[in-house]
């Protein structure tokens, strides 16, 4: 019996399956960004430290999420590709990198107008932005090294080597609160740190956020699917013509 | 809706996640029109997919 991975190995299979969840996903993330929304400005309290500003974490906090998750779905698809061969590895993890480091790239710029009022910079050297910022640079260095190298099969070796060597950043950038003295809050416990009026609100963001990206994600990878045949017909048409030149020839 | 003297920060994290996001939504349904468009061509000027089957995109 095949596995679900074995059976989605088919990149026509793929096809026919995004196309089917995709308007689904995408309606599951619209609905739930207008209640988590509602929730964030109409429904939930200032806090009586922060005030208006804790309402930037309703999106802060999912980017932050996104931009870690993000990266370990690219370490997995590189695991994927390394290990299994599986055709559709690359493909996940060339679509996730530019959305990878947009979702990171709003956590480091939601973070600073967050820290502004509350710490009085937009940034520090601290060790969890720092390691943030590295992380963004991580995704900017797998993006640069796919499009430096044109032939297409080292390029998709050398960067799944790049993301799995980069992975050791993710438990620095989750324990580096705790490692360091950080002006960065510690790590949040849902179930105690936020209160229940605020944990609500950010948990449907979240959520939304990760269907978001999902949605984003599916579209990116049928995109790149499409691109790799429009290649491969491009090619065959060229091989096509060369074949019936040498007939000529003859 | 008072959101009081740190205003202009709630609305500029807000603005860029909604510009960055759409900005991303809008980038891919372009792609993927022009990845569309071009392998339809390919296939208009006789180039098949050996694995090709009818509506399958």
């Amino acid at each position: 019996m095949q596995t679900l991975t074995q059976r989605l190995a088919n990149p026509t299979r793929f096809m026919e399956l995004s196309a089917r969840l995709l308007p689904w996903i995408s309606a599951g993330a619209v609905v739930l960004l207008a209640y988590g929304l509602y929730l964030a400005f109409f429904a939930s309290p200032a806090d009586y430290q922060q005030g208006e500003t804790v309402r930037i974490m309703y999106i802060h906090v999912p980017c932050a999420w996104l931009s870690m998750m993000v990266y370990a779905l690219i370490a997995l698809s590189s695991f994927g590709l390394l290990v299994f061969r599986h055709p559709l590895a690359d493909v996940s993890a060339k679509a996730a990198a530019p959305l990878g480091a947009a979702f990171t790239f709003l956590a480091l710029l939601t973070g600073s107008l967050w820290g502004k009022p509350m710490w009085g910079t937009y940034w520090v050297w601290d060790a969890r932005l720092t390691s943030v910022l590295i992380l963004f640079f991580l995704y900017l260095g797998l993006i640069a090294l796919r499009s430096a190298l044109e032939d297409e099969s080292a390029a998709s070796k050398l960067t799944a080597i790049l993301a799995l060597v980069g992975v050791t950043i993710l438990p620095i950038i989750k324990f580096s609160v705790d490692w360091w003295n950080t002006l960065h809050q510690p790590s949040t416990d849902f179930t105690s740190t936020v209160d229940p009026s605020m944990r609500l609100p950010l948990l449907v963001m979240a959520i939304a956020f990760t269907l978001l990206f999902f949605a984003m994600h599916l579209k990116a990878m049928r995109n790149e699917i499409l691109r790799r045949r429009v290649k491969a017909l491009r090619t065959q048409a060229v091989a096509g013509r060369d074949r019936l030149a040498a007939h000529g020839a003859e | 809706m008072d959101l009081g003297p740190h205003a202009a920060f709630i609305w500029i994290s807000y603005a860029a996640v909604t510009v960055t996001v759409t900005g991303l939504i809008l980038w891919l349904i372009a792609d993927g029109r022009k990845q569309a468009a071009d392998l339809e061509a390919l296939e208009r000027q006789g180039v098949k997919r050996r694995s090709s089957s009818p509506g399958v995109r």
